[in-house]
Formats: C-alpha cells, structure tokens, sequence
C-alpha cells in the first residue's frame, strides 16, 4: 500500500463515554509498554514492581495519608494556576509563589511561633502566605499589563529570585549553625503546625485543599470576575469593546492565581515538612501546569490527574527499595503513561482513515 | 467528451468532521472561457477550487485534466497540470520588489539573471495589459497592485487555467473594471479562467458561465446569455428571494450626532482619521463607503470610546436635549451616562463576540455588570437570547453552543441582535452583512431599517456599493483617513461615489481632478 494512502482527518465529534475509553486504553497501552521495558532493563516481573508501587502509595494507613496529603497540594497549585491559564497569561512561576508562600509561613512560625496563641499564628500563616504569594504574581502582571512585557519569562525569572531570596533567609535561619539547613521548625512545641483534623494529622490539609478547589471553581464559573476573566482570555479586543477594565481584570486574577499557590507553599511548611529549604516545592509547580492543562481546568479532572502523579511518586520510593531500583523507573513509568494520555487527545480530535480509491485506480 | 474541456471534476466528495463541504460536485472547464463560480458563503466554492488546486483532497470523485486523471497532492502537483490559483489573502513578501516575489520559490540556478526574468515577465504583462511596475516594493502597493503581482505570478509559473478567490472583494468599481479588462484579454489568448464570487452583477458582466453551488451541492450550471440576477439568485439560494431593499423616507431628523473634527495617527504614523467631521441625524441612514483600510473603522471606533483620538470632539445629543461629549470616555462610561450607542464591529467573532461562549454569555457581554451581587445573572440573558432566536429565526441548537460553531448568519445576527436590544438611539454598524448569504442579508437590512423608523440615527459601513446606495439614505466617503465626499444616496451614482473612494478629496479633485 502506498503510504500518501493513509491520511489523518478531523473527527466530527466524539462522545465523552468515547473520549473516557480512549484513555483508559491508553493507560493500559502505557503500562503494557512500560511493562515490556522493565523486564528488558530490571528482567523482574512488571507485576510485581506494580503491586510495589501500589503497595507504597496505599499500603497502609500512613501512606494512605501521606498520599492524600501530597495529592492536595499539587491539586491547589493546578488549581491556582487555572484563573491565570483561562486568562491565556501563562504563569510558569508557580514555584516561586509557593516558595514565597511558605517562607511567609516559615517566618511567622520562627519569629512569633511561641509568643502568640496557635490558633492566632495558624490564621496569619494562611493570610501571609496568600499575600506573599499573591505580590509574587503581582509584580509580573503589573508589568505585562502595563508594558506587555512577557509573562512567561518574567514569571519564570521570579521562581529564580524566589529561590535567592529563600537561600539568604535560610542563613540567618540556619539550625544547627553551619548545616546550612533549617531543621524542623518548632520541633518541640509544634507552634504553627497544623493540628489533627478529625482525628486525623492532615485532615485540615485534606479540607483546605476541597475548599479552595470548590470556591475557586465557583468564582470562575459563577462571579463577574470569572465571567470577565474568560472574556480577557478569548479575546482582549471584545473584553475592551465590552467596556472590561482589561488590565485591571491581568493583575487582579493573577494575583489570585499567585494567593493560591502561596497558599500551597503554606500548605507544605505548615501542613506536611515543617521546615523550609529551596527544595520545597519539588517541582510541583511545573507538575501543575501538566496537570491543569491534561484536565482542561476541569477541577474533577484534576484531582484524577493529581492523585495518579503522586500515586505513582510514592510507589516510585517503594520499588527504589524493595527491588533495589532507582526511583527514577517511577519516573519512566510516569512519563510513559502522560505521554500516552496527552498523544490520546489527538485520537479523540482525530482519525486516520485510509485510501482505498487510490489503490483501486492504480 | 467534450475535446476542450480542460479540466473535469467528477463527483468530487469532501468533508471535514461532520460537515460536508462538498458532496457529489461535477464542473467542467473549457478553453477559452471565464466560469463564475457562484455560491452563498459557506456553500463550498472555495473548497472545490483548492481540492482542484492541490491544498484538499478530495474523499471521493476524480479530477480530469485534459483528459487524463490524475491525483493532485500540493499546489506544486497543480502547478505542473498549469493550474494556479490566487488566494484572498495574498502570499507576498513585503520587502521585495513585483518581480522578485514574482520569481521566489522557483527552481534554477543559484544567481537569478534578472534581465532576462524582467524581460520574460514584461512579456506576459504586455501581452494581456497589466499595469505593473516590476521594480516597486510590495509595501508600497495597493491592494489591486498585489493583486496584480499574484496573477502575474501565476501566470509566470505557467498557468494556463488561473482560479481567483472572490478576485473584487476588496477592489473599487474602477480598479475592478481593469481587473476584468485584463481577464478577458487573457480568455482571448486561451487561457480558462474561474472566478470565485457571490456578486451576482459581476457574474453576468464577465462569465460565459456560471457553475452554482448551493450547500455544497451543484445547483446547475448556467450561460451567463441566458441568466439574469433573478434567476442567479433563485439558483443560490434554492427559492424565490426579493432583492428590493425598501427605502423609507426619513422622518422627524433632528440631530443626533456631530462628529467635528477628529484626528488619529497610528502609533506607525498612519493618518487613519485626518479631520473628519460629519453629522448624523436621527431616523436617518448614513453611509460610509471606502476601500476597506481607510479609516472607517477607526471612525466608528472612536465614536464608540475604543479608540482614542489625537484630537476632535465627538457631540451626542440625547433624546432628552442634553448635550454630551462622547470624546474621552470609555465604553462603559458612555454606557453608565445613558448614551446608547451600540457598535456592531467589523471583526464579528474577534470583537464583537466570543467565540467560546454560548448565546448566553454572549448576549451579557454588555450587561453582566448589573446587579449588586459578585456573582452574575444568567437567567434573563438566557431569556433574552431564546427570544433573539425566535424573534431573528437564529438557527442554534441551543443557547450554550459556543457561536463559534453557528454560521456567519447566525453569528451575526446574535451580534445585532444583543446591540438592537439595548434599544439604542445611535446605531454604529461596520460591515453587518460580511460573509452572510442574501437571506439573512435582508434581513439585517430590514431590522436596519426598523432601526430608522423608530428613530435611531443608523450609521453603516457596508462594502457593496449597490446595497450602499440603496439602504441609505445620506453618504460620506471615505480615503486615507479624509472624509472625500458627502452626497445624496438617491441622487449619486456608482461611478461617482468610486471615484471618490480613490480621490484625495473634493478640494483637490475639483481643481486638478486629484487622480
């Protein structure tokens, strides 16, 4: 057959319970191929090194939690980064909003951490961080809507002096002297941590992070902000023909996008480590941007999404010890199934369909 | 059968998604001819002829060239079958020269012998009558001469059978005079000539025949001898139309609005308004005619608080007697003071609606701010747009389909429809009927002229010229950003009011005949 036969064409359309299948088949495609590479490279039984990685994400109540707790926070930073995304400014410095974020939250809990009530600090951690998150995503918004500078750039270079900033904190912070690390914060009185919800060590960060996932998919959908966030988004030219204040709508919704991931920079300090280091934030801030765009800001969606990274980031540490692997084939595993799950996007907007005529006529 | 038939299409099919742009198409193209082919937007003319140039493939059907079949796979392949085609938008690099661009992107050797290039092309130009000067910029060129430079390209590259894409869109009444000149010189020399178009006055000027489609299907093809609009029309739109726009003499004017002396500079230096000063008076028609890129749509801009002006006062006066100065404010700003001014502008899907959102979102886009509460009401523009639907027989399957998806009718009367319902005492209209079929461009202009009745100082840019002259009743000209002449609809004519789109105003023209 000749190859120009075969040619690509739009689909007319495709129902969700298709749009569902063809990914759940690529997820079985992704982990049948990785399958196939982890007996080519480690010659163990993919099986096992699945059940390993389910062992190590839900295998007991702890990892469970831990999980969830994990899964919550790269949730409000895809959360946070949506208002941001519909309004087409392309906020990469999540990163540096976390990080910022969570130096609020570890200043507050070093200098006023045992001389105000916890319940008083635990209040100004969240705001704090909100608002050091939010001056993060401010100053490049500003800029964008006043001059049309670059968001993505600018956005990009601010994660850098986020990171500067948290090293020359971490100096005067630094316990014991000379480790250049700051060790648990308030190892002893736990000020500024956040306390057991329901019985449970992080059940505020399991309520937080519904919280703001459920409030910020109201404000997109049902507010006049969000109304006037996706007209700026569409089209500029029909948001000022409509009389919409178009910078103001840039640097007020990106200075909610940037209060949001504060807030998660908050969430890790305060509600998971408990210290802080440049490292903090683990790369989520880019890991969100995959996850808001796979689940086209669907808040449902990216909690699926969410909870399928860290699942297998935690089973990653599992089978690094019980087969004696890198974790990096975690990361193989990882990448293998995003990149069946985004290629599948291609077969619900497209289909190959093949020329007979042509080789009929020849 | 037929020995001169260049080219055959049989049963072309294609589709894209689950529309299908073509079904079933035959057409047939003989030496020595100009075929219009003619067709509502969206009724797939387009779609044939770049199936026929190589930029589709069909689905199903076969292209016959000179009676051999064969499969076209890029522009190249038709190329070699001497089958070219220019575009609508024109693919031209701006910083060369007419001969240059001419040229570009053809094999042979590594230094071009521009001489003997020059002298091959000065032949072709010659021989059919252009008017070109090969050495100048494309940046300094007007529309018609990059017009010019793309068939000369084509011709250069060896087509013997050149399709235009809706060749007079943007051309004058003069230049498309020439334009036709130059066509039937080259039918002379032999060459087959397909004229994409829904003008029907021009099909029966320049064709031999007439290929209709009609949702794209053929409807028939016709000798032009043996055509009249009426009929034309008919074939188009599969039914009887009236063709008649009624025109209302104006009733009760009183001055609505007075537009003195506005200046506007692009940031690029372009004088896009250069001391515009009119008046518009309430239950009248105002046109505004002018190559497209002359100012009009700045002018109406301005007027609607969008684009600021280096100088000039914009005077509106309410029906109240109060006098308001409309220059300086934003749209929301003359909206909160109770001047209604609705803007329906040029770029439909790019300004004046967006694409995304349903009829719902879309209708709110000037109303959403009310109400005390942060969050929006979606209730009463969803009433408001099922009864734009009934009211304007939009066909949608349903409020929240993005508008993107409906049709150029459609899209546009949901876009004059949310402006009409603001019950406004200026209506600005750019372009309203752009890219709509003859049905719904009777209707705009029927609810245009309900406007007028009621009293509404109606404001329009339209680009055909017949239509201009007889829906309005007052019209002013437009070139370079000066206003070049005011006349009277009934008493102008065609001719003069073109002559005026090119003139650099009455003053000059007067006394030295400005072209």
């Amino acid at each position: 057959m000749k190859f120009s036969g075969m040619r690509i064409r739009k689909r007319s359309k495709i129902s969700k319970g298709e749009a569902v299948i063809v990914r759940l088949i690529a997820i079985v495609l992704a982990l049948i191929v990785s399958g196939f590479i982890i007996v080519a490279i480690t010659k163990l039984n993919p099986l096992q090194v699945y059940a390993g990685i389910i062992d190590g994400a839900i295998g007991t109540s702890r990892r469970v939690w831990v999980t969830i707790r994990d899964i919550i926070i790269l949730l409000v930073v895809s959360v946070g980064l949506v208002p941001a995304f519909k309004m087409k400014f392309w906020n990469i410095g999540a990163e540096g909003q976390m990080l910022m974020g969570g130096l609020a939250a570890s200043a507050l809990m070093i200098y006023v951490g045992n001389s105000i009530p916890n319940g008083l600090l635990l209040l100004l951690i969240v705001i704090a961080s909100c608002v050091a998150g939010m001056l993060w995503g401010i100053i490049p918004a500003f800029f964008k809507a006043k001059y049309n500078t670059n968001e993505t750039l600018f956005t990009l270079m601010m994660n850098y002096v986020a990171m500067q900033f948290t090293t020359f904190c971490i100096v005067f912070w630094e316990k014991p002297k000379g480790s250049n690390t700051v060790g648990i914060i308030n190892a002893a009185s736990g000020a500024g941590w956040f306390p057991p919800f329901l019985g449970q060590k992080y059940g505020l960060n399991l309520l937080f992070g519904i919280l703001v996932t459920v409030i910020l998919a109201l404000y997109l959908k049902h507010t006049k902000h969000g109304y006037e966030l996706s007209v700026v988004g569409e089209s500029p030219d029909t948001a000022r023909y409509a009389g919409i204040n178009v910078k103001r709508v840039i640097v007020r919704t990106v200075a909610l996008s940037g209060a949001i991931c504060g807030f998660a920079g908050s969430l890790i300090v305060s509600g998971g480590s408990h210290t802080i280091s440049t490292s903090l934030t683990g790369g989520r801030g880019f890991t969100a941007i995959i996850v808001a765009w796979l689940a086209h800001f669907n808040s449902f969606i990216m909690a699926a999404v969410s909870a399928l990274l860290v699942f297998m980031e935690k089973g990653a540490v599992q089978i690094a010890s019980q087969f004696g692997l890198n974790h990096n084939v975690s990361s193989i595993i990882t990448g293998i199934i995003l990149f069946f799950l985004i290629g599948s996007e291609f077969f619900n907007n497209y289909e190959v369909v093949f020329d007979n005529s042509e080789a009929e006529e020849k | 059968m037929d020995s001169n038939n260049v080219i055959e299409l049989r049963g072309i099919t294609k589709r894209f998604g689950a529309v299908t742009a073509n079904e079933d198409v035959d057409l047939t193209v003989k030496e020595h001819e100009i075929l219009s082919i003619l067709g509502e937007n969206g009724s797939g003319k387009t779609t044939l002829m770049n199936i026929l140039s190589g930029i589709y493939r069909p689905d199903e059907g076969e292209i016959i060239v000179k009676g051999t079949p064969v499969t076209i796979h890029s522009p190249k392949d038709a190329l070699a079958l001497n089958i070219g085609m220019v575009h609508q938008h024109y693919t031209l690099v701006n910083v060369f020269t007419a001969a240059e661009n001419i040229v570009l992107g053809l094999e042979g050797k590594q230094v071009l012998d521009m001489p003997q290039i020059l002298k091959t092309i000065r032949n072709i130009t010659d021989s059919y009558g252009f008017e070109l000067d090969l050495n100048q910029k494309i940046y300094d060129m007007s529309v018609s001469q990059k017009q010019t430079v793309e068939i000369v390209k084509a011709l250069y590259r060896g087509a013997d059978v050149l399709i235009l894409d809706e060749p007079t869109a943007v051309l004058t009444p003069q230049e498309t005079q020439k334009l036709f000149t130059v066509l039937r010189n080259m039918k002379e020399a032999g060459k087959s000539i397909i004229i994409i178009t829904h003008k029907l006055n021009e099909v029966l000027t320049i064709s031999d025949r007439v290929a209709v489609l009609r949702k794209g299907k053929n409807a028939g093809t016709l000798a032009t001898k043996e055509s009249t609009v009426q009929l034309l029309a008919e074939n188009m739109v599969g039914e009887k139309v009236s063709l008649d726009i009624k025109r209302d003499e104006p009733t009760n004017q009183k001055l609505k609005l007075k537009v003195d002396d506005l200046n506007y500079i692009t940031p690029d230096g372009h004088k896009m308004l250069d001391h515009v000063s009119f008046e518009a008076n309430s239950g009248e028609m105002l046109g505004v005619a002018g190559i497209s890129g002359s100012g009009m749509k700045e002018l109406l801009e301005a007027i609607a608080g969008i684009q600021t002006v280096e100088s000039g006062v914009v005077h509106y006066y309410k029906d109240d007697d109060n006098e308001y100065t409309l220059t300086g404010m934003d749209p929301s700003q003359i909206r909160k003071l109770g001047v209604a001014l609705s803007f329906v502008p040029e770029d439909r899907l790019g300004m004046g609606l967006v694409g995304s959102m349903g009829m719902t979102d879309n209708v709110m886009l000037r109303s959403y701010q009310k109400g005390k509460t942060p969050f929006v009401d979606r209730d009463s523009p969803k009433e408001r747009s099922e009864k734009l639907i009934e009211l304007l027989e939009i066909s949608t399957p349903g409020t929240e389909t993005p508008v993107r998806r409906l049709s150029g009718g459609n899209v546009q009367k949901v876009l004059v429809g949310r402006e009409i319902s603001s019950r406004p005492e200026v209506l600005l209209v750019a372009y309203p009927v752009r890219g709509l079929d003859i049905h719904s461009s009777y209707n705009i202009y029927n609810l245009l002229n309900e406007q007028k009745k009621r009293g509404v100082a109606v404001i329009c840019v339209i680009e055909d010229l017949d239509v201009l002259l007889e829906l309005c009743d007052r019209i002013i000209v437009m070139n370079n950003g000066r206003i070049t002449g005011e006349r009277d609809a009934k008493e102008t004519t065609k001719d003069e009011i073109g002559m005026l789109m090119t003139s650099s105003g009455e003053m000059q023209s007067s006394t030295g005949k400005g072209l």
